[in-house]
């Protein structure tokens, strides 16, 4: 069976050859024209006025469009029409598209969108988390979820701590920048190409921004070069200016950004800060904790509100919290809007408590495993349950048993003592330890969104053409869906032909996000492959007279039981000449959750995901530089339907989430200007910067409780936050500094910068 | 100017060459080759890596370059490989290709063809230290570790004869390398002598080294340069020449050839410049251009100055010498006259001595927050030298004159260096960016001289980070 074989990624050697092809990379006729954006270069104020002659004058330039040209609505917003394309003379944020470049070339658009005379009134930005409330900019009032008394919890505790923690946003840098290409059809319908992951989306926006149904527009994506939730809803604005100028001009249009302008102009994670109090036992039995979450969203709302809420529903992370207030402000800043990032909002929820964990076996003298170890919620077999925060049951809980396995792998504790030995021994070098979990809730918190659907043809020679309503952005979604395909019909994975997602094939799909792709698609290709595969059944059935078990599909051919066997194109071709039908749509939605966000009560998760790293660093005192020297990883994917792509997710996963937590900066100017536009200035994680030393794994006992597709668990999202062991491990080398009296509460990304005046402000208390 | 090179093994002809045209830009809008990405069009994500190789010296030479700060003129009588043009006659993927495949080191793929490329050339160079092969290859979702695991499979494999083909037809090749007609908006000159003449006569042309600071001009400030001289061929301005008083490394000598041939004398340096950029820009970043674009933040000044290099500037016949130091006048201000340009640079030869600390947010491919360079000679117990120089701190490259004048004729210990911490103030007003803050800056410097002192006292592996294993 093609499923849980670690098969390649299906479209890997035409990666590796070059031939895949992205949407820069297609044929375009030679009339086709290309776009670029005029940007604003306040970040608050109105446009007074605009003098666009010197654009319109430039070499190549056709056409320069302003909000008064647009057709329709000017709005590409994912949700709250609050996003116009081009701005209506007020201005949110420094970058904001202003108007629209329609140019021969590329690079002749990008020359004249710099030629623009604009003058602005401006108007202080509000730029920072304390800006915004202090102007009472918010998306929506606090939100708050409460469990039992945590007042009452904290005010009787036998210990007490407070604190704080900075989080920094993070760019996405997929390495593909964000690209669209309308080509115009007959009667006025338009076929677009766009690098995103929610192509209804964009045929939505595109249609309601020409005037148009959605039936008269067509979004195709065969693949992204990245995504991590940076192309969830910041791919509208290409598309949709593409669209207007292709219907304006019946001409081909393409728009890429470029590198500078796509980390100028689109969203990223958000920043956060979290202020916590908590009371604990002599244990560190956490006995209540109240959090406060601030969360810079950005000039629009965007998925600000849910991604605000998923960092609450990550504040327990795999702590069972008795009583706990989590409260979280959702702040209207004038910089970028910030969007979904892999983790979506999960990742800065969770740092929180990570951070409490670490801040209370600090004040005990603790190793903070022993503090992680009487926190987490009880395993699954024990009858006790356990509810999160947000009053849902923890029925699966598998953390303890992997955190147990890890450790001894990882041989944690006797590393601990050679790391307080190494320390003792070290001046100017200190290392570091850190053992951190995580539990991540699978499904979208919006309920609705909990659905897939799929197309699957069986041709007449056999093959099969496979469609479904998720998009590839190099998670291996679609090998992995071809994979179930496969094994319905027994065939070898060749024989599956993976299309282009496309809305004229499976309508009103969710975005691929929230690490939903397999669980959504794999199911509802599977719902699909599963009706044609009973209509051969009874095709069969009637021929041969024999009973459903006595067929069997399997290594391309289809036995019957006393019979002869059959080629599946035979059977294929034999049904086809009996008129049977040999297509099939597929759709799925996820049982049993429903959430009232409000009321933060409900079960937004079908279930969790788990998993835990040990990683172990190596800071240098005089500079913070800082290094990690190993990582060990034990992941949860339920049964994995493959265990190569899995593994690629977790170890890439981790990799990404350290870089949030250590290299990667984002910084504004006091103006709102972002100072870090570019790769030479904002710096992922290169080669080196992996683990010296990187010992992952998928658990092998992994089974997911609830009937996922073949039993496996998403894998997307949550190794993100494994890269927390690191940022851990930094602080556990920054504590062994100095005389270990005060907590080195380390704000994120831990840049050398931070580091060293952390170290700082450890030795300075040395022999106070 | 008409250039002509191979491109994965045809030969291809360009009558007057567009002087700025990126490889990157043309292979795909001009020759359809999609292949070769676009990931940042700046030369720090390596989407656009591919494999150029020519004769130096009488020997082939195969080096990764990103094309998206290329020029085609730059290419002239060269051999340039693809992505699409790896694969053998019957089609077989090049081993490189193959383990990536095996080894699940795609996952968007959009990386890939570049990682392949900068793998494809270290596995015909013979080269293995892949930490340093792709640190100018940016990847987003693999963590890397199937990419090495690739690398490690694939670096068994024998090499793919077939890409020898290129090397016969590229001595075939002929370029014209007659001096161009005076209304000639490109000159690529093959000695001094020529550059000297032309360069007097054309001085608002833009030279160009390696084009790693020049090519973001044209993809980023989207500048159009007007007249320009490419140095590329310049015989006499490349390579290293050592005589007893000094080691001296022409102005047009790529940092790649100056890190191999430095690390004989001053194994710091060499380490320095491993952390230069990637192998991409070192392939094509000039000793001349690091200098010649005046950078506070370059790396190569800091190292120098502490050496104590000469700069060797040449106007016409008139020739000049002056310390390295004496060069950087203020921030875009240098010592050089129109007509002028970069000939060489001297180091005198010494007992070794200097360290180099390159800090940044990110080990490899990153700018320097700053960049402190000690070159301290101890007789007896006694400082007899000291030559400190800083990038990132100032507007120039900078000594540290204060500091030196603390430690000079002092004892070699722990007063005479606390005493000297105090005087980086003196010396240094730096400022706040994007990579660091002015206190840090300071606070770093001062640390770096103490790193020194404990480095001479306690030996590198109480100090260096980058050594510790796991
Ligand atoms: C991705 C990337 C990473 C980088 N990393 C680093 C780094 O780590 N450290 C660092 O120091 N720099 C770094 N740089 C900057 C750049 O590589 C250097 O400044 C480089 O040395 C410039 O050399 P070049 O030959 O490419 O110069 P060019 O771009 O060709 O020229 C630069 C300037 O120097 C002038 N020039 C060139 N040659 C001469 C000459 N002989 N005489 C007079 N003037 C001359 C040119 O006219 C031009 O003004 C990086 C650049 C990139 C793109
Ligand atoms: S495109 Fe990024 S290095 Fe050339």
């Amino acid at each position: 069976m093609s499923v849980s074989k670690p098969l390649p990624h299906d479209a890997a050697c035409l990666h590796v050859t070059g031939a895949a092809r992205y949407i820069d990379d297609l044929a375009t006729p030679a009339d086709t024209l290309h776009l670029a954006f005029g940007l604003s270069t306040i970040a608050r104020g109105r446009i007074e006025a605009m003098d666009l002659d010197p654009v319109r004058a430039a070499d190549g330039v056709l056409e320069v469009l302003t909000s008064l040209d647009l057709p329709a609505d000017n709005d590409v917003s994912a949700a709250a029409h609050d996003e116009p394309l081009l701005s209506d003379g007020t201005i949110h944020y420094m970058g904001q598209p202003v108007f629209l470049v329609v140019a021969t070339s590329h690079m002749a658009a990008r020359k004249a969108a710099r030629l623009a005379r604009i003058d602005y009134s401006e108007q202080t930005p509000i730029l920072s988390i304390d800006d915004a409330l202090a102007a009472g900019q918010a998306f929506e009032p606090p939100l708050e979820f409460v469990k039992g008394d945590p007042e009452a919890a904290i005010a009787c505790a036998a210990h007490v701590i407070e604190g704080q923690i900075e989080i920094g946003g993070q760019e996405h840098f997929y390495l593909e920048g964000h690209v669209a290409l309308a080509l115009p059809q007959e009667g006025g319908d338009m076929l677009i190409h766009s690098s995103s992951q929610h192509p209804s989306e964009i045929q939505h926006k595109v249609a309601g921004a020409l005037g148009q149904p959605f039936n008269s527009v067509r979004v195709e994506v065969r693949r992204m070069g990245g995504g991590f939730g940076g192309k969830e809803s910041q791919g509208n604005a290409l598309a949709v200016a593409t669209a207007i100028v292709a219907q304006q001009t019946g001409k081909p249009v393409k728009m890429r950004y470029d590198r500078d302008d796509d980390m100028i102009i689109t969203g990223k994670r958000h920043e956060f800060r979290i202020d916590y109090i908590a009371g604990f036992s002599d244990e560190g039995r956490i006995t209540g904790v109240s959090f406060t979450q601030y969360c810079r969203g950005g000039w629009a709302q965007d998925l600000t509100l849910a991604i605000a809420d998923r960092a609450m529903l990550h504040a327990d992370n795999a702590y069972h919290l008795e009583n706990a207030r989590i409260t979280s402000h959702r702040l209207r800043t004038n910089t970028v809007s910030n969007t979904a990032y892999r983790g979506f909002g999960g990742p800065q929820g969770l740092l929180g408590i990570e951070r409490v964990i670490d801040h209370i076996a600090h004040e005990l003298g603790k190793d903070p495993k022993q503090v992680r170890d009487v926190n987490y919620y009880r395993p699954m077999s024990d009858a006790a349950k356990e509810t999160t925060p947000y009053h849902m049951e923890v029925t699966d809980c598998v953390i303890n048993e992997m955190v147990a396995t890890l450790a001894k792998t990882a041989d944690y504790t006797e590393r601990r003592r050679a790391v307080a030995k190494w320390n003792a021994e070290n001046k100017i070098l200190k290392r570091g330890i850190a053992l951190t979990p995580v539990k991540f809730g699978i499904s979208f918190t919006l309920t609705f969104l909990n659905q897939a659907g799929a197309l699957v043809h069986i041709y007449s020679d056999g093959s099969v053409h496979l469609n479904h309503g998720g998009t590839e952005m190099g998670q291996g979604l679609f090998t992995k869906v071809a994979q179930v395909a496969a094994s319905a019909f027994g065939l070898p994975l060749t024989a599956i032909k993976i299309t282009a997602t496309d809305t004229a094939k499976v309508p009103n799909t969710s975005a691929t996000a929230a690490s939903s792709g397999s669980d959504l698609n794999g199911m509802a290709v599977k719902a699909a492959c599963d009706q044609l595969r009973n209509r051969l059944i009874r095709f069969l059935k009637g021929e041969y007279a024999v009973k459903s078990q006595d067929i069997r599909f399997e290594d391309g051919q289809v036995r019957i039981s006393g019979h002869e066997t059959l080629s599946f194109a035979e059977v294929a071709s034999r049904a086809y000449q009996n008129r049977v039908s040999l297509s099939a749509t597929g759709f799925y939605a996820t049982p049993d959750v429903a959430w009232d966000r409000l009321k933060g009560s409900g079960r937004p998760f079908y279930y969790f995901a788990y998993g835990a790293a040990v990683s172990e660093v190596v800071i240098d005192t005089l500079t913070g530089e800082n290094r990690i020297l190993r990582t060990d990883i034990l992941h949860d994917v339920g049964r994995s339907l493959n265990p190569a792509l899995d593994l690629g997710q977790v170890e890439g996963g981790f990799v990404q989430g350290t870089g949030w937590l250590t290299t990667e900066e984002l910084v504004w100017d006091d103006k709102g200007r972002l100072l870090t536009h570019a790769p030479s200035t904002y710096k992922i994680p290169a080669c080196s910067d992996r683990p010296a030393e990187f010992n992952v794994h998928l658990w092998d006992k992994g089974l997911n409780q609830e009937k996922t597709i073949y039993r496996s668990k998403a894998v997307g999202e949550p190794p993100f936050m494994l890269g927390t062991s690191v940022f851990m491990a930094i602080s556990d080398a920054i504590s062994a500094c100095g005389d270990g009296r005060s907590y080195p509460a380390l704000d994120a990304p831990a840049t050398p910068e931070r580091i060293l005046f952390a170290i700082k402000a450890q030795q300075g208390r040395e022999g106070a | 100017m008409d250039i002509q090179f191979l491109l994965n093994g045809e030969t291809v002809r360009i009558a007057k060459v567009p002087a700025t045209r990126t490889l990157l830009a043309w292979l795909r809008e001009s020759r359809a080759l999609t292949g070769t990405k676009e990931g940042c069009n700046e030369g720090d994500c390596g989407a656009c890596t591919v494999m150029v190789s020519a004769f130096e010296d009488g020997q082939i030479r195969h080096r990764a370059l990103n094309a998206c700060i290329l020029f085609l003129p730059q290419l002239d009588g060269k051999a340039v490989r693809t992505v699409e043009g790896l694969s053998g006659p019957e089609g077989q993927m090049h081993p490189v290709q193959a383990a990536m495949v095996e080894h699940h080191g795609s996952q968007c793929g959009f990386c890939t063809p570049g990682i392949v490329m900068s793998l494809a050339v270290a596995h015909r160079n013979g080269a293995q230290n892949f930490n340093d092969i792709l640190a100018g290859n940016l990847c987003r979702c693999t963590g890397y570790a199937p990419i090495i695991r690739a690398a490690e499979a694939a670096s068994q494999a024998p090499d793919a004869s077939w890409l020898d083909t290129d090397i016969d037809k590229l001595a075939a090749l002929t370029s014209s390398a007659a001096r161009p007609p005076a209304e000639a908006q490109i000159f690529a000159p093959r000695s001094s002598q020529d550059l000297a003449g032309w360069f007097l006569e054309n001085s608002d042309a833009t030279l160009i080294g390696g084009a790693t600071d020049v090519g973001l001009w044209v993809t980023k400030r989207l500048s159009s340069l007007g007249k320009v001289c490419f140095l590329g061929q310049v015989a006499d301005m490349q390579g290293i020449s050592v005589d007893e008083n000094r080691v001296r490394i022409g102005a047009a000598t790529t940092m790649n050839e100056v890190q191999d041939a430095i690390g004989k004398f001053h194994p710091d340096l060499a380490e320095l410049l491993r952390r230069y950029g990637s192998v991409q820009v070192r392939n094509a970043a000039t000793l001349g251009g690091n200098i010649g674009n005046g950078s506070p933040i370059g790396d190569g000044p800091p190292a120098l100055i502490a050496l104590g290099a000469t700069l060797h500037l040449r106007r016409g016949t008139a020739r000049r010498e002056i310390p390295l130091e004496d060069f950087f006048i203020a921030y875009g201000k240098q010592d050089i006259e129109p007509g002028e340009f970069i000939e060489a640079v001297s180091v005198p030869r010494q007992t070794d001595a200097l360290r180099c600390y390159k800090i940044s947010k990110r080990f490899d491919q990153d700018i320097s927050a700053l960049c402190g360079c000690f070159n301290i000679h101890v007789n007896d117990g006694v400082v007899t030298t000291a030559r400190i120089a800083f990038g990132g701190m100032a507007a120039t490259p900078k000594r540290a004159a204060t500091v030196e004048s603390r430690l000079v004729g002092n004892a070699w210990n722990a007063a005479t260096i606390e005493a000297a911490l105090s005087a980086f103030d003196v010396d240094f007003s730096p400022i706040d960016d994007m990579r660091a803050s002015a206190a840090y800056r300071l606070e770093t410097a001062r640390n770096l001289l103490l790193r020194y002192f404990a480095e001479q006292s306690e030996g590198r592996a109480s100090t260096r980070i980058l050594e510790v294993t796991p």
